[in-house]
């Protein structure tokens, strides 16, 4: 299995060769932070092309295909074509609360990103409570969102903040819930180490079926946790205009764009993370053979390919069902996923506890 | 097969403030850059509320319905819960059945709780 920690090795003991120490951790911070930053913004751009290009697909359509080969280049132009657009100032917002809410929405996906396990050696953040920061640091975006829409000073903004403030709110039960039955089958809360402890086989077969149901309900409660259809009801546009970012313009409203594309790819990484090994390779028990062959794929491409084929299943879902009601929407989790989610942390502590299962 | 440290850096709490200043970074410069090439004109009508074309009548920031913030108590209440739930997760396998009963006694109260508040009518949209 190629181990990517040669790279970050080799450069950490280039730049220890002729730098004090406090200066070699400085500049390898500032690495990191340049190599998040282009991470996030390509991935960004990728997933803004992946989804026109699918929804394309699901309603018969071309898609993007003008600027560059197959429209390649589209979601760039878009991105010039934002940052070129006046950033109006409004009469009646609260100034401080409206300039504050996109950094908010910022940082929180941004700190959930660094914590994702990359690849083997690339991981960034590894807390002993990995997942428990990443579930932490989410939550503030919804602060981020609900700032936005009360600081606009607009009823349509208003009334999207409050409904996105329910539903993230309560869809985040659902979220955390799964995520402690998968650490119950874990046993760490570290990212890397349930990632090691998937090394010989996901914990979506090792767990079988509590790790299915908690599966479905994890992609379920992600999808309305990142403000996406069916459950888009914050920015119903046919009857919010825009919902929460109403009042937004140019890049400001750019960046609740980007945080709502990264927080599906942070969504679906997380999804990869817990039921799919992370980078982990596939692995089948007793097959050594096959599961040699596997380790020969690099472990970005696995965690990258895991996290692009779900976030297909989210998008899927966005273009396939029509939005629900927030009565609806508050019914499905507290009625449905939170007592289903419950039973199922119930019956995998039983399959802990006296091993049932892989 | 051990994740390891990025760098040698095995300060995670350094590492996440490089995040957190990189994202605000991103959004710092990426404002900067706007506000070097974006045109800037004025205009009354501009800073209007995008409403319906008429002006606002009325506070915006208004009072509102009482239901959302039934739930956002009823969030404070199960996340709690939540939070106490994890660190007995981790070490579910180690205790064991009796791990199992004290929790299950736990885990009772929490979903009495859940039965109260739909008895209640706390989940009920009106």
């Amino acid at each position: 299995m190629y181990d990517l920690s040669v790279i970050t090795d080799a450069i950490h003991s280039f730049l220890a060769g002729f730098m004090p120490s406090w200066l070699t951790v400085t500049v390898e911070c500032v690495l990191i932070g340049v190599g998040l930053l282009l991470a996030y913004a390509l991935l960004a751009l990728f997933y803004i092309y992946y989804e026109r290009k699918f929804c394309a697909a699901i309603q018969c359509r071309l898609g993007p295909n003008r600027v560059g080969p197959w429209g390649l280049l589209q979601s760039f132009a878009d991105m010039f074509k934002i940052l070129i657009k006046e950033l109006i100032s409004l009469n009646n917002t609260d100034k401080f609360l409206f300039a504050l809410a996109p950094y908010l929405v910022i940082l929180a996906s941004m700190l959930a990103f660094a914590v994702l396990p990359w690849g083997n050696g690339l991981q960034i953040i590894d807390f002993n409570i990995g997942i428990f920061f990443l579930l932490a640091v989410s939550s503030i975006g919804v602060l981020g969102i609900l700032l936005a829409g009360w600081s606009s000073n607009n009823k349509f903004t208003l009334i999207g903040a409050m409904r996105s403030g329910a539903q993230m709110v309560s869809y985040e039960l659902s979220i955390s819930l799964s995520v402690i039955t998968m650490v119950c089958l874990a046993g760490t809360m570290s990212v890397g180490g349930i990632v090691n402890e998937q090394a010989d086989c996901w914990f979506i077969f090792k767990g079988h079926i509590p790790a299915i149901i908690a599966f479905i309900i994890y992609m379920i409660a992600g999808t309305a946790e990142t403000n996406r259809g069916p459950f888009d009801l914050p920015e119903a546009e046919s009857e919010l205009t825009a919902g929460y970012h109403t009042e937004y313009s140019g890049i400001h409203f750019g960046f609740f764009y980007l945080a709502e594309y990264l927080n599906l790819f942070i969504v679906a990484g997380v999804a990869s993370l817990l039921f799919f090994g992370g980078w982990m390779p596939f692995h089948v028990p007793g097959w050594d053979t096959f599961n040699h062959i596997m380790d020969y794929i690099p472990s970005v491409v696995w965690f990258l390919g895991k996290a692009i084929v779900l976030s297909g299943i989210i998008i899927w879902f966005k273009w396939t069902f029509p939005r629900l009601r927030i009565d609806q929407v508050l019914a499905m989790e507290w009625k449905y996923l939170m007592p289903i989610g419950l039973f199922n942390l119930a019956l995998m502590t039983c399959c802990v506890v006296f091993g049932w299962h892989l | 097969m051990i994740a390891l440290d990025i760098f040698g850096i095995s300060n995670n709490g350094l590492l996440a403030i490089t995040a957190a200043l990189t994202g605000i970074g991103l959004v710092a410069l990426a404002l900067w850059l706007a506000g070097l090439i974006s045109p800037k004109s004025f205009n009354a009508q501009k800073g209007e509320a995008y409403e319906c074309g008429i002006p606002t009548r009325g506070e915006s920031m208004a009072q509102f319905k009482v239901g959302y913030y039934l739930f956002a108590i009823l969030f404070l209440m199960f996340d709690v819960e939540a939070v106490f739930l994890f660190p007995w997760a981790v070490r579910v396998r180690e205790m064991g059945v009796g791990g199992l009963v004290s929790i299950a006694v736990f885990f009772g109260v929490l979903v009495l709780g859940l039965i109260y508040a739909w008895r209640k009518g706390a989940l009920e949209w009106k």
